[in-house]
């Protein structure tokens, strides 16, 4: 797999929310606006980023009956900086995400690269392969909080052009952030099945 | 000659019944509460009918012709009861392009992503309807007062009985529809619900076209009867007699023609019973003790959700074994 493969195959092809289906308790609770979403996914794919090094560099001090609990204390100790770095620095991201934040430590994507991969692979390709899969997860968050700010809130990133009369508020609720989920990834998964047929076919006439 | 070495698997013998004729028997048995929402509330209830008919039809015939690539099935007028049950639960003054929103709902996210007619789990019409009830919930709970088509007081909105029940702590009859007006439909509400008689005629249609059985309605409607009876022997002062539960809200409508839905209702008569006396239970619950005046949508969706469960709970047993 080259170095640019895996960076980028977590952007849609090995999308961590959309097509592993991992980390859906963020993915439903902070996508009531972009903004929480990009601070959201920011947050995570900082703590991907760390972990994942930081896992790939200590993989053969680390006990293997032993590696899921150390796997948690690293990730904590990144998601404890990020969450003080946000309660200092913005404090309104901080106020909006609440406790989803302390919560990056249970998120099953960044457990999952470092047991799927940061724990078999090279420093610098676990590097990548935490970026990307950060980005993928921002990327998925923000499509879905961009549905759901519009219909609901009738606003994109805290700007408002959609009269309030017309917003409808069951998207930004619970049920909403179901409902938007699974239209999101079926939209997804079908724009990327029509562009492997066609590749596919590409190769089928070379 | 062919025809003699024509051989096939059971059933040999053909009802003659069809999606289609169901679907048209449903629809004449809910004539009768059209006409008398249109004879109380006028001009907007034929529009809105009209546009949540045309909404859901051609909601569907787009997402099938152009999203599902299949052929279409508009014409065995499922879309149509969806679209008349759609309109008969929500109030006569809704704005248009809130009918529309709730049309494409019910088709595009209640029906259609699960496969269309005989996959859906939920009943389309009420997710559509509780979907409307959430999103907008002024618009959904502004009701006109029915005044008969010559009367002029068309701006007015009043509350619906249970609403009356719900804001007051304690039950304050002298402010409540008489029992007749109850019955032949002088009551705020959506405006498919608000004659009891009406109701009753298409459903004693439809129980003798056999499109429904008993169990369902009549469970339901019992278990209601039955618990907020108690609550009324307990404390007539504070909760309500038991037949203004039942002709109030959407209880009628609910049982006999949300509830039987074919595709998400149980399938064998225990299921049956056991299905209609859930939807009873949390109607009261929600009725007496919830958030919100009226609970019979939330209920028939919930226990729409426990069907699986049911139909697997009540599995016949094989013969012979």
């Amino acid at each position: 797999m080259s170095k640019l493969n895996i960076l980028t195959k977590g952007f849609f092809k090995e999308n961590p929310s959309l097509i592993l289906v991992l980390g859906t308790c963020p993915t439903l609770a902070v996508t009531t606006s972009v903004n929480n979403a990009l601070g959201m996914g920011a947050a995570t794919t900082f703590v991907l980023l760390m972990s994942n090094i930081l896992i790939s560099m200590l993989k053969n001090v680390i006990p293997d009956k032993i590696r899921i609990p150390c796997f948690i204390v690293i990730i904590a100790t990144f998601v404890s900086m990020i969450d003080l770095i946000i309660q200092g620095f913005l404090p309104a991201l901080s106020a909006s995400l609440g406790v989803f934040i302390p919560l990056i430590v249970v998120n099953c994507i960044v457990l999952g690269r470092a047991e799927a991969f940061a724990s078999k692979n090279l420093v610098f390709d676990s590097l990548l392969d935490g970026l990307g899969m950060g980005i993928g997860f921002t990327i998925s968050l923000v499509l879905i909080a961009a549905v759901r700010e519009v219909l609901g809130a009738g606003s994109f990133m805290g700007f408002t052009f959609i009269p309030s009369h017309y917003n409808m508020l069951l998207f930004v609720l619970a049920p909403g952030a179901f409902i938007v989920y699974g239209f999101v990834m079926a939209a997804v998964r079908q724009i990327l099945n029509n562009v492997e047929a066609k590749r596919k076919a590409r190769q089928a006439n070379a | 000659m062919n025809k003699l070495l024509n051989v096939s698997g059971s059933p040999h013998v053909h009802s003659g019944e069809s999606v289609q004729k169901i679907m048209v028997s449903v629809i004449v048995a809910l004539m009768p509460a059209l006409v008398v929402s249109i004879f109380y509330f006028g001009l907007p209830v034929i529009v809105l009918t009209l546009v949540s008919v045309g909404c859901c039809v051609l909601f569907e015939y787009l997402i099938q012709r152009f999203i599902m690539k299949v052929p279409t099935t508009i014409s065995d007028g499922s879309a149509v009861v969806t679209g008349l049950l759609l309109a008969f639960n929500v109030p006569a003054n809704l704005p248009i392009w809130m009918m529309v929103v709730g049309a494409l709902v019910a088709i595009g996210i209640a029906k259609m992503p699960f496969g269309g007619l005989g996959h859906n789990l939920f009943n389309p019409a009420l997710v559509a309807r509780v979907f409307m009830l959430i999103s907008f919930p002024v618009a959904m709970t502004t009701w006109p007062v029915p005044t008969p088509i010559w009367g002029f007081a068309d701006a007015v909105t009043g509350p619906t009985p249970l609403g009356i029940l719900k804001e007051s702590a304690a039950v304050n009859m002298g402010e409540m529809p008489r029992y007749l007006d109850l019955l032949v439909g002088q009551m705020g509400g959506s405006f498919g619900e608000i004659s009891a008689i009406a109701l009753l005629l298409g459903a004693a249609y439809l129980l003798w076209k056999r499109v429904i059985t008993w169990h369902i309605p009549v469970a339901f409607i019992l278990t209601v009867f039955i618990f907020s009876g108690i609550f009324y022997l307990i404390d007539p002062t504070q909760y309500a007699n038991p037949f203004f539960h039942l002709l109030t809200g959407g209880l009628m409508l609910g049982a006999f023609f949300m509830a039987t839905d074919m595709v998400t209702s149980p399938t064998t008569p225990s299921a049956m019973l056991v299905f209609g006396a859930g939807c009873g239970l949390i109607t009261i619950i929600i009725r007496l003790f919830g958030a919100y005046p009226e609970g019979v949508s939330f209920s028939i969706l919930l226990m729409n959700a426990m069907v699986p469960l049911l139909n697997r709970w009540f599995k016949p047993k094989t013969y012979a074994k």
